[in-house]
């Protein structure tokens, strides 16, 4: 096994272009795991810890772009106010070492179904920047990244360099199912976001499919239930059933299995409680910003 | 391959690592650092929890390769010339050690919470330490032992 330790970005690209069977590896949370218990035998490691701009977010043409790199810690701990949706999934991630450590960026590359960030990247419309050395920089939002069970939308010799999200013009909420507070992999978890400024609504679903996907029918059936009543601009309480009715329609976006951590039946009824409650309490918190 | 590192403020090499091995591995099987223990390799368990530049971090979890020119602390290297570290004591005088082994986990994530907060309400305590498992004690003399460092250190 060779050991890639690129000190720059230009760096990093040129060595995946050149070694497109290199394993990219950041905070090390999935891919060491691999290792150690010998499931992964890469021909070569690419370590991206030592390529300083992976580690900056700054904002970016009225988007925040978070490099791929940035820690769920400092998710937390800098962008609470201005990404609540990905910080309530990061406070969700592991235990206090496993955040110092994990990225968004890895999550993403992983693209396990029941990756904590991405229902929240999903329901914030996000978008994936991707680079590599041959073809420049791609922008795909992140509905369309997630090709397969783990598998995404990256070529060989391309590398995540960040992701773009927009900052909140309403609020958002995160919601996931496990046994504790800590160190769970999501039974299932559910993303929302309020677009009061386009009056549409963001949904993600994970760990009930086999990637993490939106449930746009159930988004729609709530935007314009709250447009026909003409909600977004009353600001009035949600009808009586509302609510419930929107936890049944993001159930039918999912298409979950029986595993080890539950089974499909307990996902999909788990899910439209944690939509219904996600949409209450985000129209709640709509109401008091008023 | 060679890697080079600062390890409980000394500089240390390894030869003939593994590209694939972990942090963990190089500090008990080449460094001869025994105390960070290995358990699940998984990053559950926190019984492997060092400082890599100033940060806890789960060593199963960083490649050797990773930690090249990084400064790493074990637990080996909490106690100082005068003795045990506070939370050490703590740790002893509490009783909150059964079998041992997630011991240096919770020396290295407790040093941390109170370097950070050095009076931590309870939940803080438990939201500190959620990456360590004890499968001995129910955990009561280890939150006992984290109160006592936290006092010990107010009144010092």
């Amino acid at each position: 096994m060779d050991f890639l330790a690129p000190s720059t970005w230009a760096e990093a690209l040129a060595a995946k272009a050149e070694r497109p069977d290199a394993l990219p590896v950041a905070g090390g949370t999935d891919v060491m795991v691999e290792l150690n218990f010998d499931h992964r035998r890469p021909d070569a490691l690419l370590d991206l810890t030592r390529v300083p701009e992976l580690r900056e977010w700054a904002w970016d043409d009225g988007r925040i772009r978070l490099g791929a790199g940035v820690t769920y810690a400092r998710v937390i701990a800098e962008l609470g106010d201005r990404l609540p949706g990905l910080a309530m999934a990061a406070r969700t991630v592991g235990s206090p070492q496993i955040r110092n450590r994990g990225t968004v960026g890895g999550n993403l590359g992983a693209a396990s179904p029941a990756g904590d960030s991405h229902p929240a990247l999903l329901a914030a419309d996000a978008v994936v920047e991707i680079a590599s050395a041959a073809r420049g920089t791609r922008e795909v939002p992140v509905a369309e990244f997630f090709t397969g069970v783990k598998r995404n939308a990256l070529a060989p010799d391309e590398l995540i360099a960040a992701v773009l999200v927009a900052p909140p013009a309403g609020p958002q909420q995160f919601c996931k199912i496990g046994t504790r507070n800590a160190m769970v992999i999501a039974v299932s978890a559910f993303g929302f976001a309020l677009h009061p400024d386009r009056k549409e609504v963001g949904t993600g679903v994970g760990s009930a499919a086999p990637t993490p996907r939106r449930a746009d029918a159930a988004a729609a059936f709530l935007a314009g239930e709250l447009e026909a009543a003409g909600l977004w601009e009353s600001r009035a309480a949600l009808p009586d059933g509302l609510a419930a009715e929107f936890g049944r329609r993001v159930r039918d976006a999912a298409a979950p299995i029986d595993d080890v951590r539950g089974t499909a039946a307990y996902r999909l009824h788990t899910l439209s409680v944690m939509a219904r409650r996600a949409a209450t309490w985000a129209w709640d918190e709509h109401r008091r910003a008023a | 391959m060679r890697i080079e590192l600062t390890v409980n403020g000394e500089r240390r090499e390894a030869d003939d690592v593994w590209e694939g091995e972990s942090l963990l591995y190089a500090l008990r099987e080449r460094l001869g650092l025994p105390g960070s223990k290995n358990a699940c390799e998984q990053g559950e368990c926190g019984s492997c929890t060092v400082y890599m530049d100033g940060v806890p971090v789960c060593s199963c979890l960083v490649a050797a390769g990773q930690a090249q020119g990084r400064e790493v602390t074990t637990v080996e290297g909490l106690a100082g010339d005068d003795g045990l570290d506070p939370v050490q004591q703590a740790f002893v005088e509490c009783g909150a050690v059964q079998c041992g082994f997630c011991t240096p986990g919770f020396l290295v994530s407790t040093h941390d919470l109170l370097a950070r907060n050095p009076s931590p309400s309870d939940p803080e305590i438990r939201e500190a330490l959620a990456g360590n498992l004890c499968r001995c004690t129910g955990y009561e003399k280890i939150l006992d032992a984290v109160r006592a460092a936290a006092s010990a250190g107010a009144q010092s």
